[in-house]
């Protein structure tokens, strides 16, 4: 496994089924009476995120806490970001206090390649701008895995803004390494531009209509439409795209039965998600979160515990 | 970097490379047979210690003590007639040398029915050498419950303790120098029954095994 996970590309299959089975026993963790392990004892760990963030930043702080290791959480807002330090001046004076790992979201792609280069530490992309955000596209790929048995050619429809989003980018690269089929739906305003031709590189398809798909479906993952990083009209009205993009009470009936649907949250409900689609049955959303765990303690043990990682 | 590296690399290698690994180097200290017979006789003590099956619990200790204690579990089942609740106990996270190796992918812990709470708990290992293994165990342990009382059982102690540490039930004492190294094959995951001790040889313990799999299981325990 490289150094830091930076991409979903730094991963190979290898690495991610010994990452999947390794987030398994911590799930069982999560379900004692004492939810600690001893593995990281002594480590220090720093979340470092410029961007907001509920779940992503919490989990990473329960991961690192259940393993032991101390975990800081440092936000752009209330820190001398706001004074107007760089992004560099930032992570040198953090790692200056002897950081071990560092888990990084920040507005711009390439933040978390760039900060591995000013750093020993151990560096772990929580998002950067529109680029990846790996550890989301291993909790997805994990908790689709385990309610299916495999993603070896099982169709995964990822719906919604991809031209703003980072989880279909590491999503798309870890489902197709992983023996997935995807295809990925959005309004032609929210494709990315070039994605024809990555489509093909990467083995994905794309389309504009989301009924002709999703009967086909064995899993559905709809995406967040990012009102902030959107600048212009992508669409005429929220009510419009709900209407020919939204996971709607309609189009979850057309959706097989146990087909899991997943969000990586924050959900607009009644925007790209409707209340009973959120709330159903085959409804993966919560599992996703409690994957998130899982997954970055599994994260956090294979690139802190062992020899070699940063000291 | 790459210059200074390839100059150093073939020189430090030839030698190593130039003592093929014996298939089968060393002497057979317990053959099939033997272990059976003292997996028996584990099994006996066990019952005798505990005057029954009353509280027991038998935990073993990835890969192979899972397989000596579910052997172990079916021989008290023959003579008690009744099942005896089996688990396991993965020390991986517990470990002391976790920064000294490369990262290791933990195994599974599967707690008995009814827990560990207040019971017996016999810890079942393959071979007794430094007690960091132990140790590690019972520090897993105490994360998941409060045993009224903890033994241990192992097939093959071969000494060289660094801890104040000792088995109840023993199948074979095997003294040892403490750079030979003892084997322990099992049907279960090898394909057959089999003890083995064998001198260190550098060869052998090169990158094609590593400290994750063959000879450092039975080395680390």
């Amino acid at each position: 496994m490289n150094k830091h996970l930076l991409s979903v590309d730094d991963l190979a299959v290898g690495d991610v089924e010994a990452l999947f089975d390794t987030a398994a026993e911590m799930h069982d963790v999560q379900h004692r009476s004492v939810k600690k392990l001893p593995a990281l004892r002594g480590r220090t760990v720093v979340n470092l995120f410029f961007e907001d963030s509920t779940r992503t930043r919490s989990s990473f702080e329960i991961a690192g806490k259940w393993l032991s290791a101390d975990v800081i959480n440092v936000s752009a807002k209330g820190s001398s970001v706001s004074k107007g330090e760089s992004l560099r001046d930032t992570v040198l004076t953090v790692a200056a206090m002897g950081v071990d790992g560092l888990v990084i979201r920040h507005g711009a792609s390439g933040a978390a390649q760039q900060v591995s280069q000013w750093t020993d530490a151990v560096v772990i992309n929580a998002g950067d701008g529109m680029h990846e955000h790996p550890t989301q596209a291993l909790l997805d790929a994990y908790t689709i895995q385990r309610r299916l048995g495999t993603l070896e050619d099982k169709h995964v429809v990822i719906v919604g803004d991809l031209t703003h989003s980072r989880v279909f980018r590491s999503n798309v690269l870890l489902l197709a390494k992983l023996g997935a089929r995807v295809t990925v739906v959005a309004p032609p305003t929210l494709m990315p531009a070039g994605v024809t031709a990555w489509s093909k590189d990467a083995g994905f398809e794309t389309t504009y209509d989301l009924d002709e798909v999703l009967p086909h479906a064995d899993a559905v993952m709809m995406l967040r439409v990012q009102r902030e990083r959107m600048s212009g009209g992508f669409f005429p009205s929220a009510r419009e795209y709900t209407v020919g993009y939204g996971l709607t009470r309609d189009r979850l009936g057309v959706l097989k039965p146990g087909a899991p649907i997943c969000h990586p949250g924050p959900m607009n409900r009644g925007l790209e998600i409707a209340a009973d689609a959120a709330d159903a049955a085959q409804s993966a959303v919560l599992d996703q979160v409690s994957a998130g765990v899982a997954i970055r303690m599994s994260v956090l043990y294979h690139l802190l515990a062992g020899e070699g990682s940063a000291s | 970097m790459a210059p200074a590296q390839s100059a150093s690399v073939p020189a430090a290698s030839v030698p190593a490379a130039s003592v093929p690994p014996a298939p089968a180097e060393g002497r057979t200290v317990l053959d099939a047979r033997d272990i059976s017979r003292a997996l028996t006789r584990i099994s006996h003590e066990i019952l005798e210690r505990n005057k029954g099956l009353d509280n027991l619990v038998l935990l073993g200790i990835p890969t192979r003590g899972v397989h000596l204690a579910r052997r172990i579990s079916e021989r008290i089942a023959k003579v008690e007639g009744a099942e005896v609740p089996l688990g396991t106990l993965d020390i991986t996270m517990y470990r002391d040398d976790l920064r000294r190796h490369p990262t290791r992918n933990p195994q599974h812990t599967l707690m008995p029915p009814g827990g560990v709470d207040g019971k017996v708990v016999v810890l079942v290992d393959d071979v007794l050498f430094s007690g960091r293994t132990v140790r590690a165990a019972l520090d897993a342990m105490n994360d998941l419950g409060r045993p009224a009382t903890v033994r241990l059982a192992v097939l093959v102690d071969r000494g060289h303790r660094e801890l104040p540490i000792r088995a109840d039930h023993v199948g074979k004492n095997l003294p040892s120098a403490r750079t030979e190294r003892v084997m322990v094959r099992l049907e279960e995951s090898d394909g057959y029954d089999e003890v083995r001790i064998a001198p260190m040889t550098g060869a052998v313990n090169g990158p094609a095994t590593g400290p994750l799999t063959g000879p450092a299981t039975g080395a680390s325990a």
